[in-house]
């Protein structure tokens, strides 16, 4: 992992086209600005990572629950 | 081509109906192909099942069905990556956890399963979290 420190109203380029800025500190927290082509996702790893965490809990399905679903109408 | 499922036993597909995930699902980035197996006539539920490896295979539903209002924004770059050039292709599918008890399981609202059923491409979205499209939403109450 590359690290570099950077103060207050400072910024790093990743590539030609993103920019991390650090808009505030205080305390234990950051405020990041980000400028990204709009093709670019940008979220809190936390948010993909549920949404990980979530579809492999989707894959535990028992059989006795898969039955209980065929029964299931709207 | 024959198939192996998860739930279904071994099936026989089209060609044709294989969905191409290009960037797979959040945790399951590698795998890329997939079908949709209906569960049983006048079910609304289905399998998502993939093609490359038999035990991925999520049970989806429209998720409008649980939740009327249900809305999210599609963005320009999404449409272009699912080749979307009329809005009647598309069909949005929501993953569901089962839990026992039963009436205790969810629907994943913030990351619905958009397909363009034309062109067979499809992918997971992410969206930020808001109260109305939740991780896990109940899915007690549309159901009978």
């Amino acid at each position: 992992m590359l690290v570099l420190s950077r103060k207050k109203d400072e910024s790093i380029m990743i590539g030609d086209q993103i920019e991390l800025k650090i808009l505030s500190v205080d305390g234990e927290q950051v405020k990041l600005g980000i400028v990204a082509p709009k093709d670019v996702k940008v979220y809190r790893s936390e948010v993909y990572e549920s949404i990980q965490q979530q579809n492999k809990e989707s894959l535990n399905i028992s059989k006795s629950l898969l039955e209980q679903l065929s029964k299931k109408n709207i | 081509m024959k198939i192996d499922t998860k739930f279904l036993g071994e099936m026989n597909i089209e060609e044709n109906e294989v969905i191409q995930f290009p960037n797979g699902i959040p945790g399951f980035e590698k795998i890329k192909k997939f079908v949709i197996l209906p569960l049983e006539s006048e079910s609304p539920f289905a399998i998502l099942q993939s093609i490359e490896q038999t035990e991925v295979g999520f049970v989806i539903a429209l998720p409008f069905v649980f939740k009327k209002d249900y809305e999210f924004d599609l963005s320009d770059e999404d449409k272009e990556e699912l080749k979307i050039t009329d809005s009647e292709d598309l069909i949005t599918y929501s993953i569901l956890t089962l839990k026992e008890p039963f009436n205790s399981s969810t629907i994943n609202l913030q990351a619905p399963v958009i397909i363009n059923h034309k062109q067979k491409i499809a992918k997971q979205l992410v969206l930020q979290y808001s109260s109305s499209n939740p991780l896990c939403y109940p899915i007690e109450g549309g159901m009978s």
